[in-house]
C-alpha cells in the first residue's frame, strides 16, 4: 500500500495535476492497434447485414419482393420496410420545440414511401459481409416518382408540394423570440423603426457532413427478452432509453457499450435508423448480428449539420453603438426529424447577439421539411451559424458606417467589469475579459503591421491581396440546466453522473455518464481525481461508455463532459473526502473539525507529524474493523451534478489570407487564436481540441458543401467530392488562451470542444471579403472555393452567392449566366469562357427543373 | 480460389482468397489484424495503410493476391517484440498527435514511408507527404510535429530499433522486387 512517508512532497502537497500537459493515457492502446472499434467486434455465430438504399428523392414503394436475394448463396434472411412495420416504431426526436411542431414519423426502414437518396429500404442477412452485399442486388422494388421538394422557400409556398402528403405544409415549426415579448429587451418594431443606420444580409450556411473517420457500426447481441448494442455511439445512455422506448423493451433488459468510437462531432449523438435495424434483425433471428456502414452510406444516410438561410438586421446609431438584431431562419430539417434536429437552430437564438449589447433583438426560426438527409447536430450546432452571421454583419455594419471593424465591436461588447451580465437573449454571461483577448491576439499576430501590408499591395495592385479577418465570439456550453432545457421543451434534462470507487489498495476507479470518443477524458479526469483525493495520476482508473457499468449519464456533446461531467466528479470526490474526514477523525483522536485535508492526507491542525493518507483509511475502510460507529464500511460516492447556468467560452480568432485575384484561391497565411475557457485542465488536449475545432470551422469556410443535384441526388456522396481538408490544406495555428474563471462550478472550467469551429468561419470569410472590398464585394457565399472568390471579383458578390432562383440552397447544382440562361452544375462541369459567362460540359445543360417535379424553382431560374 | 503466402507483421500465412477479396479485408476478417481500419471506399481516407515491402500502400486498393509472396507491416507489427514504441507511435504519443485514433495507424505507417524517403522533413513536406490520410480530429498540427519529431529521433539513433529492421527487411525485399522488375 502507498503511505504518506514514499511521497516526499508531501509537506507542501504534490504538484497540481489540473494544468499539466499530463500525456494520454487513451494512446497505448491506439497507437498499437489493440482497438475496440464495434466493427472489429466478432461474436461466436454472428450474422451481416446490408442495407438496401434507396435511389429516389421521393418516391412510392410500389412494390418489394426480396425473395430473389433469399436465393443467393450464403443469405440467411432479407427483409423490407413491411416485414417491420408494425414493431419498428419511429426514430425518436427527443426536441418539441413548439407544441404544435409536426413531426412526420421517422421508420427504420421504409414502408410506403423514401423522402431521401440514402434512406433504407431492405435488409439482407448473410454469413458474411459480402455474401449479403452481394444479394442486395437481387431484390425487385418498384417505385413510382414523386414531386421533389428541395428549396426551403419553395417548400413554404402554398401551391408547393409535399414531402409528407399527410402533412398540411412542408413547415414543421416556426419558433420566435422576441425581447419585447421576454421582457429581456425592448421591443423590436419600436428599434428598427427609429433605426439611424441598419444593415440586412442573407447569409447561408451551406450544408455540411460530420465526416466522423470511423463508419458507424452496431453489433447486437440477444439477450432472453432484451439485447446488449455495440455501437459507435456518442451517447450510450440516451440511446439505451431511446431504443427500449422505440421498440418497447424494456430498458434494464437493454445495455449499450460504446467501445473504442472513432470520434463523433455530433454525428454519433443519434438513435439511428441502423441502429435500429440491427437490433430488430438480431431479435428476429435470435442471432448476434452486425452492420458496418460504407463511407458512402455514411455521407448520405448519416445525419448531416447546419443548412440555413439567414436574414439578419442590424441597427445602430450613426456613432456605432448597436441598437436592434432582427434574425429570421430557415433551418432545413431535411426528409425526417431525428434526435435533436429541430432544437439544433434554435439553440441559436441565445448566440446571434453574441458579447454585444442590444437594446432589443427577435429571433424567428422556421423549420422546414426537404427531400433531403435528416440534419441534426454537427460541431457547435446552432452557435457556429448564429455566430458566423453575427460576426459577418458586424463587418458589413462597420464597412457601412465607416468604422474600423475593431473599435465597432469594442465600443458594443460587453465590457470585463460588467460582468455577470444578462443580454438580450436572457442569458446571463458569467464572466469574460473580451478586451484582454483581442489585446493578446492582435499583438500575436500582428496587426498593424498586417494592416500597413495590407495597404501597400492595394497601392501596388498587387494581384495576391491581403484580407484580415476577425471573429470576436463567445458561445453556451456545458449543456445544460435542467430547468433551462426544460424550459425550451427538450425531453431531458443536462445533469451528469459520477461514482467513484476506493479500493483496498488505494487506488481510485472514477466512473463517469459521460461518453468519451477522443476527447481525452480518462487523462483528464485522472488529473482531476488526483488532485481532489491527493492520489497519483497513475493510480486512477477512468470507466465509461458502458450502461452496465457506468449505469447513469447523459453522454458527450455540446462541450458539455467537462463543465457538466467534471464537475460530478468534483463532487463525487467530494463526498469520499468527507467520509474519508470521519474515519480519519476516528484514526487520528481527533475531531473532524481540526482536521486538514491536502496532499492526500489529513492531519491535526497544528499538528502536521500526525496525518493518515487516503490509502491507509482506504484500506481501513476495506478492513472495518476500527470505524467510526454507524458508518458504512466504504468510502465509495455518487454524485449527480445540474449545472445552474452553462458556461460561456469566449475568444478572439484573427487570421490573415492571400487572395489571389487571378485565380481566386485563398490561402491562410497566419492564424491566431486566444481563446478563454477558463481553468485548463490538460493544455495538450486543450490545443488539440481548438486545432481540430479549427480546422472544421475553416473547412467550412473554404472547402466543405454537401451537395445536391435538382433530382435530390447528393452529388458529394464520397470522399472524392466531399472535401475534407488534409495536412496540405490547412496552415499551423497559433493558439494562446486568457483564463477568466467560470464562477458556475469549482473549477472554473468552461469547455472547449467547439470553440475552435465555432469562431474561426466567419473570420476567414471576414478575411476574404475584406480583401475584396475594393472589388464593391460584400459576400462570397461558403465554401469560398477559387471559383466562387473568383466570380465575386469579375461579377460582383451577387454572382458568387445564391442564385435567386434557389440554386444554391438546394446544393448549387447549376448556376445562371450572365445571360439569364441556367447551366450547371457549379461544381466540377462549368467552365468559364473568356467573356466571364460560364458554359456546361456536355451533358451539364440541366436548364432548371421545367419538367421536373420542381418546376416553380425551375420558372425562376 | 486462390492461393496466397504472405508474411504479415513477421508471421507466414498461406490461404486460398476470392480473388476479389482486398487486401485490408484480408488482414482485418481472415488474419484477425483488426489494428488497420476501413475508414472509406473511394482510396481517399487512408486509413487502411499498411507497409507492403516496406513501401505504403492503402490496402483497401491492393487485392490480397497481389500481395503474394510479400512482406506486410500493420501497426501492430510496429512496436518491438518487447513492447517498445516504434519512434513514431511514441512522437504521436508525445505530441497528442491523436484524438479518437481511428486515423492514427494509417498515418503513422504513412509517416514511416515518408521519413523512410525523408528522413528530415520540413513542415511543408511533411504535410504534402501525408495528404493521402485524412484526420477529422487533430487538425494536423500535431501529426505534422509528430512526424518530424520522430523523424528527428530515427536520424538521431540510426537504425537501431527492431520495429525498424522489421521496416528495413521489407524495404530490402522490396529492393529485390524492383531489381528483378
Amino acid at each position: 500500500m502507498t503511505t504518506i512517508e514514499d511521497r516526499p512532497d508531501v509537506a507542501e502537497g504534490p504538484a497540481p495535476e489540473i494544468g499539466q500537459p499530463r500525456k494520454r493515457k487513451e494512446d497505448a492502446h491506439l497507437l498499437t492497434g489493440r482497438t475496440t472499434w464495434t466493427d472489429n467486434l466478432t461474436l461466436p455465430g454472428m450474422v451481416h447485414l446490408a442495407i438496401l438504399r434507396s435511389p429516389m428523392a421521393h418516391a412510392r414503394i410500389t412494390s418489394i419482393d426480396v425473395s430473389g436475394a433469399l436465393e443467393r448463396p450464403g443469405v440467411l434472411a432479407a427483409y423490407s420496410g413491411r416485414d417491420f412495420a408494425e414493431i419498428q416504431g419511429n426514430i425518436p426526436c427527443a426536441w418539441p420545440v413548439t407544441p404544435d411542431m409536426v413531426n412526420p414519423g421517422h421508420p427504420s426502414l421504409a414502408v410506403e414511401e423514401v423522402n431521401h437518396v440514402g434512406e433504407a429500404v431492405a435488409v439482407v442477412v448473410g454469413r458474411d459481409k459480402a455474401s449479403a452485399q452481394d444479394a442486395l442486388e437481387a431484390i425487385d422494388i418498384d417505385y413510382e416518382q414523386l414531386p421533389v421538394v428541395l428549396d426551403m422557400e419553395a417548400a413554404l409556398a402554398p401551391d408547393s408540394a409535399l414531402v409528407h402528403a399527410h402533412t398540411e405544409s412542408n413547415r414543421s415549426y416556426t419558433w420566435i423570440f422576441d425581447s419585447g415579448a421576454a421582457g429581456t429587451g425592448a421591443p423590436i418594431d419600436e428599434v428598427l423603426g427609429q433605426a439611424e443606420v441598419t444593415v440586412s444580409r442573407r447569409f447561408l450556411q451551406q450544408r455540411l457532413i460530420p465526416a466522423f473517420m470511423e463508419p458507424r457500426s452496431t453489433v447486437v447481441q440477444p439477450n432472453g427478452e432484451g439485447f446488449t448494442m455495440w455501437s459507435a455511439t456518442q451517447v450510450p445512455h440516451i440511446l439505451r432509453t431511446m431504443l427500449s422506448l422505440t421498440l418497447n423493451v424494456p430498458e434494464h433488459k437493454v445495455r449499450v457499450i460504446a467501445p473504442d468510437v472513432g470520434g463523433g462531432f455530433g454525428g454519433k449523438l443519434q438513435v439511428t435508423p441502423e441502429e435500429v435495424i440491427t437490433a430488430l434483425v438480431a431479435r428476429k433471428l435470435g442471432k448476434p448480428a452486425k452492420y458496418t456502414e460504407s463511407r458512402s452510406e455514411s455521407l448520405m444516410s448519416a445525419h448531416h449539420g447546419r443548412d440555413q438561410i439567414q436574414d439578419i438586421t442590424i441597427t445602430a446609431r450613426r456613432d456605432g453603438t448597436v441598437t436592434g438584431l432582427d434574425v429570421h431562419l430557415y433551418a432545413d430539417m431535411g426528409a425526417y426529424l431525428r434526435l435533436v434536429s429541430p432544437g439544433v437552430p434554435v439553440l441559436g437564438a441565445f448566440m446571434f447577439n453574441s458579447i454585444y449589447k442590444f437594446d432589443a433583438y427577435r429571433f424567428v426560426c422556421e423549420g422546414v421539411f426537404t427531400n433531403k438527409t435528416p440534419t441534426d447536430a454537427y460541431r457547435g450546432a446552432g452557435r457556429p451559424e448564429a455566430t458566423y452571421a453575427i460576426e459577418r454583419i458586424m463587418d458589413e455594419l462597420a464597412t457601412e458606417l465607416g468604422m474600423d471593424r475593431m473599435e465597432l465591436r469594442r465600443k458594443n461588447w460587453i465590457r470585463h467589469e460588467e460582468f455577470p451580465f444578462t443580454t438580450v437573449a436572457g442569458l446571463t454571461y458569467d464572466s469574460g475579459n473580451y478586451e484582454a483577448a483581442t489585446d493578446r491576439a492582435l499583438e500575436l499576430i500582428g496587426w498593424e503591421d498586417l494592416v500597413a501590408e495590407q495597404a501597400e499591395r492595394q497601392a501596388r495592385q498587387d494581384p495576391v491581396r491581403l484580407g484580415l479577418g476577425i471573429s470576436t465570439f463567445t458561445e453556451m456550453c456545458g449543456l445544460a440546466p435542467s430547468r433551462v432545457l426544460g424550459a425550451l421543451s427538450y425531453a431531458a434534462g443536462g445533469w451528469e453522473n459520477a461514482s467513484i470507487r476506493v479500493l483496498a489498495t488505494g487506488k481510485v476507479e472514477v466512473v463517469t455518464g459521460v461518453s468519451p470518443h477522443g476527447q481525452g477524458h480518462e487523462t483528464a479526469w485522472s488529473q482531476i481525481v488526483a488532485d481532489q483525493l491527493g492520489v497519483p495520476f497513475e493510480d486512477v482508473e477512468v470507466i465509461h461508455g458502458d450502461t452496465q457499468s457506468s449505469p447513469k449519464g447523459l453522454d458527450t456533446y455540446g462541450s458539455r463532459s467537462l463543465a457538466v461531467g467534471g464537475i460530478a466528479v468534483v463532487h463525487a470526490a467530494d463526498k469520499v473526502v468527507a467520509k474519508a474526514r470521519r474515519i480519519a477523525a476516528h484514526m487520528l483522536e481527533a475531531s473532524e473539525d481540526d482536521l486538514e485535508f491536502a496532499g492526500g492526507a489529513f492531519s491535526v491542525r497544528g499538528a502536521p507529524g500526525n496525518s493518515k493518507s487516503i490509502q491507509e483509511i482506504a484500506f481501513a475502510a476495506f478492513a472495518a474493523h476500527d470505524l467510526p460507529d454507524g458508518m458504512e464500511p466504504s468510502l465509495d460516492a455518487d454524485a449527480t451534478f445540474d449545472p445552474d447556468n452553462f458556461s460561456f467560452p469566449h475568444g478572439t480568432h484573427l487570421c490573415a489570407v492571400e487572395v489571389d485575384t487571378e485565380t481566386g484561391v485563398a490561402t491562410i497565411r497566419k492564424y491566431v487564436c486566444v481563446d478563454d475557457i477558463g481553468t485548463v485542465i490538460n493544455p495538450l488536449i486543450v490545443d488539440g481540441q481548438v486545432h481540430g475545432g479549427l480546422a472544421q470551422g475553416i473547412a467550412q469556410a473554404l472547402y466543405e458543401e454537401a451537395i445536391y443535384d435538382e433530382e435530390g441526388n447528393l452529388t458529394t456522396g464520397t470522399f472524392v467530392d466531399y472535401l475534407l481538408p488534409s495536412a496540405a490544406d490547412l496552415p499551423s495555428f497559433t493558439t494562446d488562451r486568457t483564463v477568466s474563471r467560470a464562477t458556475s462550478n469549482p473549477l472554473g472550467v468552461k469547455g472547449v470542444g467547439e470553440a475552435g469551429t465555432i469562431a474561426s468561419t466567419p473570420s476567414i470569410v471576414n478575411a476574404i471579403v475584406d480583401a475584396l472590398r475594393p472589388w464593391g464585394v460584400n459576400d462570397v457565399q461558403m465554401p469560398c472555393t477559387p471559383e466562387r472568390v473568383w466570380r465575386a471579383i469579375h461579377q460582383g458578390a451577387e454572382k458568387s452567392g445564391r442564385d435567386p432562383g434557389g440554386t444554391v440552397s438546394w446544393g448549387g447544382a447549376s448556376t445562371t449566366t450572365s445571360d439569364g440562361s441556367t447551366v450547371g452544375p457549379l461544381d466540377g462541369s462549368t467552365s468559364e469562357t473568356a467573356d466571364g459567362s460560364t458554359s456546361g460540359t456536355s451533358d451539364g445543360s440541366t436548364s432548371g427543373t421545367s419538367d421536373g417535379p420542381s418546376a416553380s424553382e425551375g420558372d425562376q431560374l | 480460389m486462390t492461393r496466397v503466402n504472405v508474411k504479415v507483421d513477421g508471421t507466414a500465412y498461406s490461404d486460398d482468397v476470392e480473388p476479389r477479396l482486398l487486401l485490408v479485408h484480408y488482414l482485418r476478417e481472415r488474419l484477425g489484424k483488426i489494428g488497420t481500419v476501413v475508414g472509406c471506399d473511394t482510396s481517399n481516407c487512408g486509413a487502411c495503410t499498411v507497409l507492403l515491402d516496406g513501401l505504403s500502400v492503402k490496402s483497401c486498393s491492393v487485392l490480397a493476391v497481389q500481395a503474394d509472396g510479400s512482406s506486410v507491416t500493420t501497426v501492430e507489427g510496429l512496436s518491438g517484440p518487447d513492447g517498445t514504441l516504434h519512434p513514431v507511435q511514441q512522437a504521436f504519443h508525445d505530441n497528442h498527435a491523436l484524438q479518437c485514433g481511428f486515423c492514427t495507424p494509417g498515418m503513422m505507417l504513412a509517416a514511416c514511408d515518408l521519413l523512410r524517403e525523408n528522413p528530415n522533413p520540413s513542415e511543408d513536406e511533411v504535410r504534402e507527404g501525408i495528404e493521402g490520410n485524412l484526420c477529422r480530429c487533430t487538425g494536423y498540427q500535431n501529426i505534422v510535429a509528430a512526424v518530424q519529431a520522430a523523424g528527428a529521433a530515427m536520424s538521431a539513433a540510426g537504425n537501431g530499433t527492431a520495429a525498424e529492421s522489421a521496416v528495413s527487411d521489407s524495404i530490402a525485399s522490396v529492393s529485390a522486387v524492383e531489381a528483378s522488375a
